[in-house]
């Protein structure tokens, strides 16, 4: 292998320094994981994909809470006595190999009897025998070969949805049933004369009899159950015109065939009921690796180690910490509870909580708020408040997280539909009273016809054929919907709220200001050359606007104070850079980061570095002000407020210091004075206000990493495409209203014939898959269309 | 012409087993990972000596 690549992960390698049997590798976990497959006999691994690894990441400790029977009682899916049943959400499963090394585990350890991945939903099943390995073990291996699970407080708690194949019985049931029933129908369509069909005519009905049952009495259970629903609300909503169609359809076909005056319609009746099962089906694209009701429990730790008074580590289960209770926060753990710091390092990174991704440093006595990550080292602290009561999951506790909401998003087809199917039932009636005058014998077949030609099938496929299909094209532009009613109620909004931090600016890079600093080309060489040595986030930005070369002298006297800065000595200079606490300085209280240099105990002044704001923010705020009302909505202070006020449009609300209830609270008074409100967000401190408000919008760098609970996901590299996406979610509901048109067009051919006493089971059968097909393609191909023009 | 009692009747059978079938393929959960199994159909060849993984599907059931 000649590239200079790292031959487990793909990054560069920098120096040579990690060899084994002349694969070159990045770094000593890299090499490790290496090590490891190939002592397990995995090393088939490499051969699929080429540099398929991830950097493992280091978790000495951090399952051992893995230990206690009753967390690992929580976890497992299955449990017998000797066998176990356990599955993983696995974020870092991306190729082939992955999969390959994944479900060869059992020849790590032969207690593992079966290990299956489900690809598109990141997961791991293993299946294992007790006896033989703990899952301590089993997952530190996993995560030691750079799979690291994901294990939250959501396992232990939340109960996990089972997920539901009825929507698919009930189509397949549809669908087989469709198929028979038109085959065995095919005869009648034609002249009946014929004396063998005349002989098996009774065959074939009676068997299309039984076969429509279940359709009848299975598939189509939630219209009837959806129209009792609305009746009872006083809402007429478009299942009652279609239940009525599917009754009168079939209390007429049996009386048909009982009494041998026909064939029925059970062919008609079949397909209805497919094709809006379909609709149904269509309309629920459902994205497996994405999830929309997470909330903290999805990111917060299952447990976490204790110290008794004397001493002693124990894990405990987050949900059992007690105030008082003494912790002990590792590298790369999320504080679960409200705390006090004792002792330690604290270097937290609160970007899962405010979208800010700078780590802030703490010290003892500080106050420590839940949901923070801490990035260096250890440290112990004391839990003030149980993790129901915290700060930030004190949130959820908001009644917007108590009741099961729905959001409630009246379909702009209910509103058709109440007066669809009081014109529909008028027409019937008068239909079959002036019949009664004229010929009493047709009085009822008239009328049911009626109600069974204009049962709306176009109509209410029309929307979910409409809105599907822009689901899936928003997908494919990496905006996720949770479903198909969230584009129409995105038409609906008039005001649109964002944080601040992470959704308009961003984490990725941040801008360096070097007007407050004076350096010779030496200092920076000698700048360059220690921040060389340090992994800090921002030593890495400083070290590369610094263009000189570095020294290739020897740093002496290197010390790295986690939090604060790093110092030695080169050449001539004795260097300490960092924080203003580190230099000796008083001055804190500022708005922006600020690096401090002193060289030879003389300051020479300050690096400050600023958030950037995504590219095209300003043009998103132009393109929607003429139509929406903007408001930021911060949880920061005011120091960005001049540079905001600068570069956004004049009447761009803005909001400062607001803590994650106020958020809430500021939606929930918009929403009172009639605003319907579209809050775009990330943070968990967002998570209130994207409940509550009519859509929340999350905003991701990285949509498998973390979104809160939301309406929807967009990719953060889109987000200055919000009006696009806007505008062509107001298009398509012009296309659908165009295409409810149509349908009615087809009602009225098709009632020319009921109301003439003309409507023979050949016509129902042409005109029913017809009106429904033409309708699916008209919609499907415009909304396309608009899609392309953009 | 009495056959035709017994080839419809044979022929309904067959497809209600068929789909009986296909019923029972997604309750055992065979529809919910349809990328997987192409991805590991391809490393069978690579290791004859592994046992079959398909036994696992059984399991899904708990779910």
């Amino acid at each position: 292998m000649g590239n200079e690549n790292c031959f487990h992960c793909g990054l560069e390698t920098k120096d040579r320094q990690y060899i084994v049997e002349d694969k070159l590798f990045c770094c000593n976990g890299c090499k490790t994981v290496f090590e490891i497959l190939n002592q397990n006999e995995l090393n088939c691994y490499y051969d699929f994909e080429r540099s398929p690894g991830v950097i493992p990441k280091e978790f000495k400790n951090k399952y051992n809470y893995l230990d206690s029977p009753e967390i690992v009682e929580k976890i497992l899916d299955f449990y017998d006595g000797q066998t176990c049943v356990v599955e993983f959400y696995i974020p870092s499963i991306h190729c082939s190999s992955c999969i390959w090394v994944l479900e060869n585990l059992d020849r790590f350890n032969s207690g593992i009897k079966n290990s299956l991945v489900n690809f598109p939903q990141k997961t791991l099943r293993i299946t294992y025998k007790e006896a033989e390995v703990n899952l301590r073990e089993l997952v530190e291996f996993i995560a030691s070969i750079g799979y690291e699970p994901q294990i939250s407080l959501e396992d232990s708690v939340g109960t996990k949805k089972a997920v539901s194949n009825a929507l698919i019985y009930k189509v397949s049931i549809a669908a087989f049933v469709f198929g028979n029933v038109m085959l065995l129908s095919f005869p009648e369509y034609f002249e009946i004369q014929e004396f063998w069909l005349e002989k098996y005519k009774n065959v074939f009905r009676w068997m299309n009899f039984i076969m429509v049952l279940p359709v009848v009495f299975y598939s189509a259970t939630d219209y009837y159950i959806s129209a009792y629903k609305g009746l009872k609300n006083n809402i007429l909503n478009i299942d009652v015109p279609i239940t009525l169609g599917v009754i009168a359809l079939y209390l007429r076909s049996v009386y048909e065939i009982v009494f041998d005056v026909g064939a029925g319609y059970f062919d008609s009746l079949a397909g209805l009921i497919f094709f809006l099962l379909m609709g149904k089906i269509f309309q629920q694209k459902t994205y497996n690796y994405l999830s929309f009701e997470r909330d903290f429990k999805s990111y917060f730790p299952i447990a976490v180690t204790t110290i008794d008074k004397d001493g002693k580590e124990k894990s405990k289960q987050v949900q059992h910490l007690k105030l008082g209770d003494r912790i002990l926060i590792r590298n790369e753990e999320l504080v679960p509870v409200d705390g006090i710091m004792i002792n330690g390092d604290a270097t937290l990174d609160y970007s899962f909580v405010t979208g800010e991704s700078y780590p802030i440093k703490k010290e003892s006595g500080d106050k420590i708020f839940a949901g923070a990550k801490q990035l260096d080292g250890l440290f112990e602290m004391e839990v003030i408040h149980e993790v129901s009561q915290s700060y930030l999951t004190q949130l959820w506790s908001s009644d917007i997280f108590q009741k099961d909401t729905h959001k409630s998003i009246k379909s702009h087809i209910d509103n058709v539909s109440k007066y669809f199917t009081i014109v529909v039932l008028t027409i019937a009636f008068s239909s079959g009273i002036y019949w009664y005058f004229v010929d009493v014998s047709k009085a009822v077949y008239v009328f049911t016809a009626v109600l069974i030609i204009t049962c709306p099938c176009a109509l209410a496929l029309s929307t979910p054929f409409a809105l599907g299909n822009i689901l899936r094209i928003f997908g494919k532009n990496r905006f996720y919907l949770k479903n198909a009613q969230v584009i129409e109620a995105l038409t609906k909004i008039n005001t649109i709220i964002f944080d601040k931090t992470g959704t308009i600016t961003t984490n990725q890079q941040k801008e360096i200001n070097t007007d407050n600093i004076n350096l010779n080309e030496d200092e920076k060489r000698a700048i360059k050359t220690l921040l060389r040595s340090s992994n800090h986030p921002l030593s890495r930005i400083i070290y590369e606007t610094i263009s000189e070369p570095i020294f290739e002298d020897r740093i002496m006297d290197f010390k790295e104070v986690l939090g604060f800065g790093i110092e030695g000595n080169i050449n001539e200079f004795n260097l300490k850079i960092g924080s203003a606490k580190f230099i000796g300085l008083n001055k804190d209280e500022i708005n922006e980061t600020r690096v401090y240099i002193e060289i030879n105990k003389q300051l020479k002044g300050y690096y400050s570095m600023k958030n950037t704001y995504r590219v095209g923010i300003e043009q998103l705020f132009t393109d929607l002000y003429p139509k929406y009302e903007l408001i930021i909505l911060s949880g920061d202070n005011e120091g960005e407020r001049e540079r905001l006020v600068q570069m956004l449009p004049p009447n761009t609300q803005l909001e400062f210091d607001k803590k994650p209830i106020d958020k809430l609270n500021f939606v929930r008074e918009l929403q009172d004075k009639g605003k319907r409100v579209l809050m775009i967000g990330d943070g968990l401190n967002d998570a209130g206000a994207l409940a509550q408000s009519n859509i929340g919008i999350a905003v991701s760098d990285d949509v498998n990493v973390f979104t809160p609970a939301s309406d929807g996901i967009i990719d953060a590299k889109i987000i200055n495409k919000i009006p696009e996406l806007l505008n062509i979610s107001r298009k398509t509901l012009t296309i659908i209203k165009t295409s409810f048109v149509f349908s009615l067009l087809y009602n009225v051919i098709g009632l020319y014939f009921a109301v003439t006493g003309q409507l023979t089971p050949l016509i129902a059968a042409i005109l029913m898959p017809l009106s429904s097909i033409s309708i699916v393609i008209y919609v499907t191909v415009l909304t396309n269309f608009i899609n392309k023009k953009k | 012409m009495e056959v035709v009692y017994i080839t419809i009747g044979v022929s309904v059978i067959i497809a209600i087993i068929f789909f009986g079938v296909f019923l029972m393929n997604i309750k055992k959960g065979q529809y919910q990972d349809v990328y997987t199994p192409s991805v590991r159909m391809l490393f069978e060849d690579e290791d004859k000596s592994k046992k079959n993984i398909q036994k696992d599907q059984s399991i899904n059931k708990n779910q």
